[in-house]
């Protein structure tokens, strides 16, 4: 089967990954998978405000995923939506599960995921990009987390959805992936498919993080060792 | 709090609850169909001792550009400071959010309502379909007490009458019309506490469990949302584990509702 973008089942749209990417940021990173752009900036360890949210013997993750009002066909209305909200609560547990936050006890890291393009799969750029941002950061982790989304169209399980993909798969289901764990931190799903096709789906979501995870440390080596 | 959440993960590790119960067994589930006679649906869901309603309102309205010829579904939920300590007022919170998101993905995916049958004119006139959630009491499990009073409520929805220019005649009798209803989504959310997977946690289970995956099924066996929860990493085998649980408890769940 061939994709309308020519890409085989299993192929990831083009990735480009790179490290430290803003300025003011403690780490930050830039991801394009296809024509969705994630910018992630971290900053922190820092104090939380206010107070009375801290907790005791851990820091707080906290991200804030946003969609820039130009980043699709129809403009996005600024400000939080509901699903912006979701997004931003699940997509800050998936990476959390990685972070060592005992290390830093009534802190917070705040990170902050900006979509300046979307063409699907933006949830999955925000982690893959929010995730090299924490190490860039050098906030110490257990894994680097890495994340697609997987779907099936005409029968086909495909990797990493992109726009118009995503219209016709039977199903949309996007996870994030700590390879080293083999843990997944991240799942969610809509659609209407079958147990065995879950099972299939997992399977080529795993493998695809892995090619993500080799390109996310490529993108840390570049920045920091040469 | 903390010394409860490690006696609870002791107790699961060496395979027991702390009512006794099975880790795949669920506290009596009640539903009390129709309490609200003024919403066109609407359905009490008593797991244990949590408490949920769920009513159902239509209304006549425009579609969706998009989607010009089908009805339109919204699901609300509130999370009432009546049901739990740590409920506070105000706008829905982030879990308030994820609840009635979760719930109408369930819906919507697994096309339970048949949304062309709910077009009144193509392009002009759609009934929509407002499914609002309230908790009352939170004693646990909220998730999977939301899906079921909104799948009950949605199955004995019947349409309010219309008046001449076509509007909702709130105070006339409703119709004895049933809503389009092709499919009763249950979502089943499993728990991990420490390395175990358990169904239906009180609230001091679900305080003491470190993640959580919510999978709906429809009549046919057939998964059409899910959802993870929590900080901690699941294995492929827990997922797994999920998918077949809520497959066979949704049918057994599906049984109750008329």
């Amino acid at each position: 089967m061939k994709r309308n973008d020519g890409r085989k089942p299993e192929d990831l749209r083009e990735l480009e990954i790179e490290a430290g990417v803003l300025e003011n940021a403690t780490g930050s990173a830039r991801v394009r998978m296809g024509k969705t752009i994630a910018v992630a900036g971290v900053y922190g360890p820092r104090e939380m405000f206010p107070r009375r949210l801290q907790k005791n013997s851990q820091a707080t993750i906290q991200l804030r995923y946003t969609m820039a009002p130009f980043s699709t066909d129809e403009r996005v209305r600024p400000g939080r939506s509901r699903r912006s909200q979701e997004i931003s609560m699940v997509a800050g547990n998936a990476l959390e599960a990685a972070v060592f936050t005992e290390d830093f006890p009534k802190a917070t890291i705040d990170i902050f995921v900006d979509i300046i393009q979307a063409d699907a799969g933006t949830r999955t750029a925000a982690i893959n990009a929010a995730s090299v941002a924490l190490a860039d950061a050098g906030v110490p982790m257990k894994d680097l987390v890495c994340s697609v989304a997987v779907g099936k169209i005409d029968g086909t399980y495909v990797v990493d959805l992109a726009g118009k993909e995503e219209d016709a798969s039977a199903c949309d289901l996007p996870i994030a992936y700590m390879p080293s764990m083999d843990k997944l931190t991240l799942l969610q799903m809509d659609g209407n498919i079958t147990k065995e096709d879950i099972k299939k789906l997992l399977e080529l979501a795993r493998k695809a993080c892995l090619k993500i995870n080799k390109a996310q440390r490529e993108a840390l080596k570049k920045r920091w060792l040469s | 709090m903390k010394v409860q959440d490690e006696f609870i993960r002791r107790l699961a590790s060496q395979g027991k609850r702390a009512d006794g119960r099975k880790f795949d067994e669920t506290r009596k589930i009640e539903i009390i169909e129709r309490p609200i006679e003024k919403a066109e649906g609407s359905a009490l869901v008593k797991i244990g001792r949590t408490q949920v309603i769920a009513g159902v309102k239509l209304d006549v309205g425009e579609p969706f550009p998009d989607r010009p010829d089908e009805g339109v579904l919204m699901t609300g939920s509130e999370f009432s400071p009546i049901s739990y300590a740590e409920f506070e007022p105000g706008p829905p919170g982030k879990e308030s959010i994820e609840l009635a998101r979760v719930v109408d993905r369930g819906i919507r995916e697994a096309g339970a309502l048949d949304m062309k049958k709910l077009c009144i004119k193509k392009g002009e006139k759609v009934w929509m379909v407002f499914v609002d959630i309230n908790i009352l009491d939170n004693y646990g499990n909220l998730l999977d007490a939301a899906s079921i009073a909104a799948t009950a409520a949605l199955s004995n929805a019947v349409f309010p009458a219309l008046d001449k220019e076509g509007r909702v005649d709130a105070l006339a009798p409703k119709t004895k019309k049933k809503l389009p209803l092709v499919f009763k989504p249950i979502a089943c959310t499993s728990y991990k506490v420490g390395d175990m997977l358990l169904l239906d946690p009180t609230i001091d289970e679900e305080n003491a469990s470190t993640a959580r995956l919510t999978v709906t099924s429809r009549d046919d066996g057939n998964l059409c949302a899910m959802q993870k929860g929590g900080i901690d990493g699941l294995t492929t085998d827990d997922v797994m584990s999920a998918v077949e649980t809520s497959i066979k408890k949704g049918k057994e769940i599906r049984k109750l509702i008329k």
